[in-house]
């Protein structure tokens, strides 16, 4: 079976949830809706204190290349338009609404009936993606009209889907395969049509065979979409670890996939797609997964965004009681809240509770120099180098280290005998080095 | 709900530990040491209880006096250190002699650099070769393999066999016994069937890669079989370059000490060619039968070298770029 080629790592999966039917929760009294993203420009109001809205009614206006709209998720009065603590832990913009009803906008097939046809031009296609606010639910949440519009000179071969949900705990793409299969591979139709290419191929860990069965049968019916059943190895859902365990090419340092030819969507963005195109369906909603070791009910639940993260955890049973640590998205990559008093954003892919024994780092101890870092780095680094010289301010030499190649998985801190801080040492590094090379382009 | 912990991803560790490594490499070692203490008796229990509880003890008593650092002795360092001293040394060896040799390996090679981790060179290797020069003939004359020996300071000696080949002196053992470790020899390194084992245990349990010491068993094969065609009646066989002295100790536990060997795959073949190549060239032209530990050593002080100029292979490495 395929997988990346170096690197990688297997840490407990511990997907609880995994199988489980996708559960709506009960509309909130209010919803607090994020207006920036975890990348880009935040978006410009165009409501005001006071109006009314309803459901899929645009509320904030893309603002810029990297940016993108924003949607009610509810009908009901705007409250206010002022700052919210998000899980990334500032306080940025969002829109506030008190809920009244649930009024969609008449335009909007609310109805669970699969359509097919897509006859649209490919402007039209992406003019729809961008005016839904589509942006990439894999974690970066990356515009995605952006991504399907390849730079000029630039052609794609193929497109990738990302169906690989690396992260332990997390399910809620496995969750929308299981149950949205058909409209997942209209959605990739659509990505075909709009990239012009022949060739589609979906990445799924083998943990996940029913998700593999299931699609591997409905893809029969449609020409050029093949499964492509992987290894389960972390982090297999990198984009360019993606690309090298299907393709076996590897995106050139600080490139992107179309050097190599291809462009890849998260399986989640491509069921939002279909929505946005065929449905007419803006980002007004997203599956997330709450899980944990003692989670009472780990399952994964379709949530409007802007509902606060503390009510979809009292619908899914409250907190448990050792809760040391809540994180949001995935133990490895997720971010670790301070509050549940924070927005669903469109990038929220879950509320993980780590247990208190598991939430405090262990004493760091000398490096052994026992290679594990460095055997485990899926982009051929050496961790313990990079930490080094973070440590001791020496940019220059881990911009020579390639330390701007580092995608941040996490591998390093994870294997490290002597539970040393590399990941951490690691980012510092990255910023301080981005910054230099960002001023020296200016120059 | 008391206060949440707040901290950078990743927030799940896989549970490895520094102590979970050591313990596994003396796991490894185990056969390697029943063999001794088979061949070898009540020398080879008297030696290695004396290394490894005096390599604790000296590690315990400069962390406390000298250092005033934090008790390091529970990671296990120390014990494997003392186990690998006691493995590298003859069983009829006075018990003061190893005491030296402990205090050499923890306190001159490991200790003074600052604890584990830090060392540039093989502590255990340092150790051994120290007293390979201050006492020659004690650490030359090896004890004969007698089942349950019961002998001491007392036991019978006889020649190992790349002593025999230096001096063209004596009848080699058959290459069943150089397998099996019916020869003289340290109490650790005779019998390369028991190190066999502890090779496919680290790699199972994944402490150490096939570079290091295949490189080194591959280098010594080849260069000791391009000698030995060269001149059959001068050069002996490579098999029993393989099968003898303390090369598959060498190759399989004290070139892949983590702290001492260089950090990536290419690295550490370059490492293990050195290696191999070193010993080969001591073994056939040098003053000592044996060159493992020195050719050890030597690499050793190349591995900064090595780490800073060759690099793992990194992503994306072989793709052209058409800008």
């Amino acid at each position: 079976m395929k997988t990346f080629r170096i690197g990688g790592i297997h840490p407990k999966e511990n997907k609880f949830s995994a199988g489980k039917k996708i559960q709506t929760i009960e509309l909130p009294k209010q919803v607090v809706i994020p207006l920036s993203h975890y990348i880009g420009t935040p978006s410009e109001a165009v409501i005001k204190k006071g109006d009314l809205v309803k459901v899929g009614q645009l509320i904030g206006k893309a603002n810029g290349f990297i940016s993108a709209n924003v949607h009610s998720s509810v009908s009901g009065k705007v409250t206010k338009v002022d700052v919210q603590l998000d899980a990334t832990g500032y306080k940025r913009p969002a829109v506030f609404i008190d809920v009244e009803g649930d009024e969609w906008l008449e335009n909007i097939d609310k109805s669970s009936d699969i359509v097919r046809e897509c006859t649209l031009p490919k402007d039209e296609i992406l003019r729809r993606i961008q005016d839904a606010g589509i942006v990439g639910l894999g974690g970066a949440t990356f515009p995605a009209h952006v991504k399907l519009t390849p730079p000029p000179g630039k052609k794609a071969e193929s497109v990738i889907i990302n169906a690989v949900e690396c992260e332990s705990y997390l399910t809620n793409d496995h969750g929308l395969m299981l149950e949205k299969a058909e409209e997942i591979l209209i959605g990739i139709k659509i990505i075909m049509q709009v990239l012009d290419v022949k060739k589609a191929f979906i990445g799924i860990e083998a943990n996940k065979p029913d998700a593999i069965k299931l699609l591997s049968n409905l893809a029969k019916n449609y020409t050029g979409i093949e499964v492509v059943p992987l290894k389960v190895s972390y982090p297999q859902g990198g984009e360019k670890q993606l690309i090298d365990a299907i393709l076996r090419r590897q995106v050139p340092s600080g490139k992107i996939p179309i050097e190599v030819g291809t462009v890849v969507q998260n399986v989640g963005t491509v069921f939002a797609i279909y929505e946005a195109v065929q449905k007419n369906k803006p980002m007004i909603e997203r599956i997330v997964t709450v899980t944990g070791k003692s989670a009472p009910n780990p399952g994964n639940y379709r949530v409007r965004i802007g509902t606060m993260l503390s009510e979809l955890a009292l619908d899914a049973g409250g907190v448990p009681e050792d809760t040391g640590k809540i994180v949001g998205g995935g133990p490895m990559m997720g971010r670790s809240l301070m509050t549940l008093d924070v927005p669903t954003a469109k990038g929220s892919a879950g509320i993980l509770y780590i247990q208190k024994q598991e939430s405090i780092r262990k004493p760091i101890q000398n490096c052994i120099r026992c290679t594990k870092c460095v055997t485990v780095c899926p982009m051929g680094l050496e961790p313990f180098l990079l930490m080094n010289q973070s440590e001791r301010n020496m940019w220059p030499e881990m911009e020579a280290n390639r330390t701007m190649d580092c995608i941040e998985c996490g591998s390093c801190s994870y294997t490290c005998p002597s539970n040393r801080p590399l990941l951490d040492y690691i980012r510092f590094g990255k910023t301080t080095v981005g910054g230099i090379i960002r001023n020296r382009a200016v120059k | 709900m008391d206060k949440l912990v707040i901290s950078p991803a990743p927030h799940i560790h896989g549970g490895d530990s520094v102590s979970k490594n050591m313990t596994t490499v003396i796991v490894a070692l185990v056969p390697a040491l029943l063999v001794g203490l088979y061949y070898f008796g009540l020398g080879a229990i008297i030696v290695t209880l004396t290394a490894v509880i005096s390599c604790i003890l000296f590690e315990y008593l400069i962390q406390k006096y000298i250092l005033k650092g934090t008790n390091s002795i529970m990671d296990g360092s120390a014990a494997l250190t003392g186990l690998l001293l006691a493995l590298n040394l003859p069983s009829n060896i006075p018990l003061w002699m190893v005491i030296i040799g402990s205090l050499v390996a923890i306190g001159i090679a490991k200790m003074s650099f600052g604890g584990l981790g830090n060392n540039p060179f093989n502590p255990a290797l340092i150790g051994r070769v120290f007293l390979l020069i201050s006492f020659p003939v004690a650490m030359t004359s090896w004890p004969k393999p007698i089942p349950f020996n019961p002998s001491y300071l007392d036991a019978e000696t006889a020649a190992t066999p790349l002593a025999m080949m230096k001096s063209h002196f004596g009848t080699l053992p058959t290459t069943l016994d150089l397998f099996l470790g019916n020869m003289g020899g340290s109490l650790g390194e005779v019998s390369v069937l028991a190190l066999l084992i502890g090779l496919i245990y680290l790699l199972i349990k994944k402490i150490i890669t096939w570079h290091i010491p295949i490189s080194i068993l591959v280098t010594v094969f080849i260069f000791a079989g391009i000698l030995n065609l060269a001149n059959p009646e001068q050069y002996a066989s490579p098999v029993i370059h393989l099968f003898s002295g303390g090369l598959m100790l060498g190759a399989v536990f004290m070139a892949t000490d983590y702290v001492t060997s260089p950090m990536n795959p290419r690295g550490m073949l370059v490492f293990g060619v050195g290696i191999g190549i070193i010993t080969v060239l001591i073994r056939t032209f040098g003053a000592y039968p044996e060159g493992v530990s020195f050719a050890i050593l030597i690499m050793n002080a190349f591995t900064p070298l090595i780490n800073t100029y060759i690099k793992p292979k990194r992503f994306g490495e072989k793709v052209k770029v058409n800008n």
